[in-house]
């Protein structure tokens, strides 16, 4: 176990999410790839304050914002998924921006 | 200060928490026969129908078990194998007298997150079997969950801030003296009753209800079907047990050694619990949210207050 | 012991992260994002978080339960009972996030990391609550107003019911007008 190692676990956790949050049409599926790349930043973050600076608790104090923005990114997008099904029946990427023209 | 406790318990606690399940099982069997068919005519009788349950759970393990049409049967399996795990994962944190197999710095956290595992548990079960009121039984225990939990965290976080620690031995340590049941009165109730909707159980039973046909659990069969069922009995024994470090002194009493002072605690909590199903009617559970997050969740935000406000001038 | 758990965990992640997109049914997508998510939180215990490693776990559980549900509520095909696909400019995609990994792990291999200083507290749990209501109070604070904000937002997005439905034109109806009446008896 290295902080190397455990950062090319974050990465690929990162771009794993990345992929998915560029290519699902569906919101939901495209808020889980959001939620996969916040987990690779979590556990950047931890790696970093495990490795390179554990008397500070800066490392710990990113993690809660990383939580923090995962809880708040299901809530809005389930609350907007919501409104686009009520006021269109969508809930695909592509057909939300049809929705302009 | 909790003692370290060697290997072998790690063995031990779930054929305890097993045995404790079975005799809790036993009374509710006792008393559900009481209610069908008058009192028992002898000792004996009494003896036979306490053993329903564990009759019960030997035919499941040796019938033909059924399947549904199109179901998701790893799924359904992960969720029943998962509820049982996640009982005896939370009892990791739970002290027999002043012992328990780990007592984790932050065993209070440690026990909500386990026992939130029941959430996907049930949801899992109910959706594998691709049945409806199966589904039914999954989704009104998400409800049931969204309603419990936010007075729930409060109340346990107001134990733990009454003793200034999440290690569950210190929380202990704190009620030598007085029992925080006795300066903490809603937190407590609060927690009785989460426990209860924890378990499904009692007022909290829709998940499983009658009127779904045993919801969650209706298309299960055989050592699934254990595994669920007996999952839910030992959810509640560890529910049960855990208000006793939180909130009823833990092994603290006159005379007695600390371990049967636990025992006798749980004992007296199980059987309140048992016992209040039988008075209680089932509750729906948009009725419990509004309760719950109108009246239970500021009354546990005060309660925290108070007990804060006791803290800092102590 | 702990590099066979710290193997064990990664890869389980990084595969439950996959499977995510790969899966047809909704349920074990949802699923498969929490074992991948409750991974990353027993790693981060591993690290010597272990308070923040169990409210992940927490965190994650309750939360992905609650996916399970917008997950089923809104795709066409939630079972998963045949197979479909549901992605758009997958070659793209692909290759973005390929050249992203390659960028990031030549950063990881070849940046000259610090070395470690100073020690981890023996109460990394006690640190952070000071920290959080001591230096990093403005970032608490900013978290408070963020989540406030959000449930506000969330309401107002979500729910079709206004309070002029419930409670009359002027507000003054003495009983709201409710499709399921509540537990406190109004």
């Amino acid at each position: 176990m290295t902080l190397e190692l455990l950062l090319l676990v974050a990465a690929a956790l990162f771009c794993v999410g990345l992929f998915g949050a560029l290519t699902q049409q569906s919101i939901v599926m495209l808020m889980m790839g959001l939620e996969l790349m916040l987990g690779g930043v979590i556990l950047g973050a931890a790696a970093a304050w495990h490795y390179i600076a554990p008397a500070a608790a800066d490392g710990q104090v990113l993690i809660v914002v990383a939580v923090t923005a995962m809880a708040l990114e299901m809530a809005i997008g389930f609350a907007v998924v919501t409104a686009l099904f009520r006021s269109r029946e969508v809930d695909m990427t592509d057909m939300a921006a049809e929705l302009k023209e | 200060m909790a003692e370290r406790t060697p290997l072998w318990a790690v063995l031990v606690l779930p054929s305890l928490l097993v045995a404790v399940a079975l005799a809790t099982a036993g009374l509710d069997a006792v008393f559900s026969a009481a209610a069908r068919s008058g009192r028992p005519g002898s000792l004996r009788a009494a003896a036979v129908r306490a053993a329903g349950p564990a009759r019960e759970v030997l035919r499941q393990l040796v019938q033909q078990p059924r399947r549904t049409r199109a179901s998701d049967l790893p799924l359904a399996r992960i969720g029943a194998a998962l509820l049982p795990v996640a009982a005896v994962l939370a009892a990791v944190v739970l002290p027999l007298g002043f012992r328990s197999v780990s007592d984790l710095p932050e065993g209070i956290v440690w026990f909500n997150a386990m026992e939130a595992l029941a959430w996907a548990a049930v949801w899992l079960a109910g959706w594998g079997a691709n049945s409806t009121l199966s589904l039914i039984g999954g989704y009104r225990f998400l409800a049931q969950g969204l309603a419990y939990e936010l007075p729930h965290m409060l109340a346990i976080t107001t134990a733990a801030l009454g003793a200034e620690s999440l290690r569950v031995g210190e929380v202990v340590d704190a009620q030598a003296g007085l029992w925080f049941a006795v300066w903490m009165p809603a937190a407590f109730g609060i927690y009785l009753l989460s426990a209860m909707a924890m378990a499904f159980w009692g007022p909290f039973d829709q998940p499983v209800g009658h009127d779904v046909a045993g919801g969650a659990a209706s298309e299960l069969s055989g050592a699934d079907r254990v595994l669920f069922l007996g999952g839910r009995w030992l959810l509640l024994v560890v529910a049960a047990g855990f208000s006793v470090p939180l909130f009823l002194g833990g092994g603290h009493g006159p005379l007695l050694p600390g371990w049967v002072w636990t025992v006798l605690k749980t004992a007296a909590v199980l059987a309140f619990l048992v016992w209040a199903r039988r008075r209680v009617p089932t509750l729906r559970m948009e009725r419990y949210l509004e309760l719950a997050w109108v009246v239970l969740t500021p009354l546990a935000v005060v309660q925290a207050l108070v007990v804060a406000a006791v803290v800092l001038n102590r | 012991m702990e590099v066979t758990v710290f193997w064990l965990l990664a890869v389980l992640a990084v595969v439950g992260g996959v499977m995510v997109f790969r899966f047809d049914s909704m349920a074990r997508a949802t699923f498969s994002l929490l074992a991948s998510l409750l991974c990353v939180g027993g790693l981060v215990v591993l690290l010597g978080l272990d308070y923040l490693g169990i409210v992940i776990v927490l965190m994650m559980t309750i939360e992905m339960a609650i996916m399970a549900v917008f997950m089923v509520m809104y795709m066409m095909n939630p079972a998963g009972l045949m197979p479909m696909t549901m992605m758009h400019n997958k070659k793209g995609a692909a290759v973005v996030c390929g050249l992203v990994f390659v960028l990031l792990a030549a950063g990881i291999l070849l940046a000259p990391w610090p070395a470690r200083r100073g020690k981890a507290p023996a109460d990394p749990t006690m640190e952070l609550g000071m920290s959080l209501m001591g230096p990093q109070m403005l970032t608490m604070m900013t978290l408070g107003m963020a989540l406030f904000a959000t449930i506000v937002a969330t309401v107002v997005l979500a729910t079709r019911r206004g309070r002029y439905d419930r409670l009359g034109d002027d507000l003054r109806a003495r009983r709201p007008e409710d499709p399921v009446r509540g537990g406190v008896g109004r």
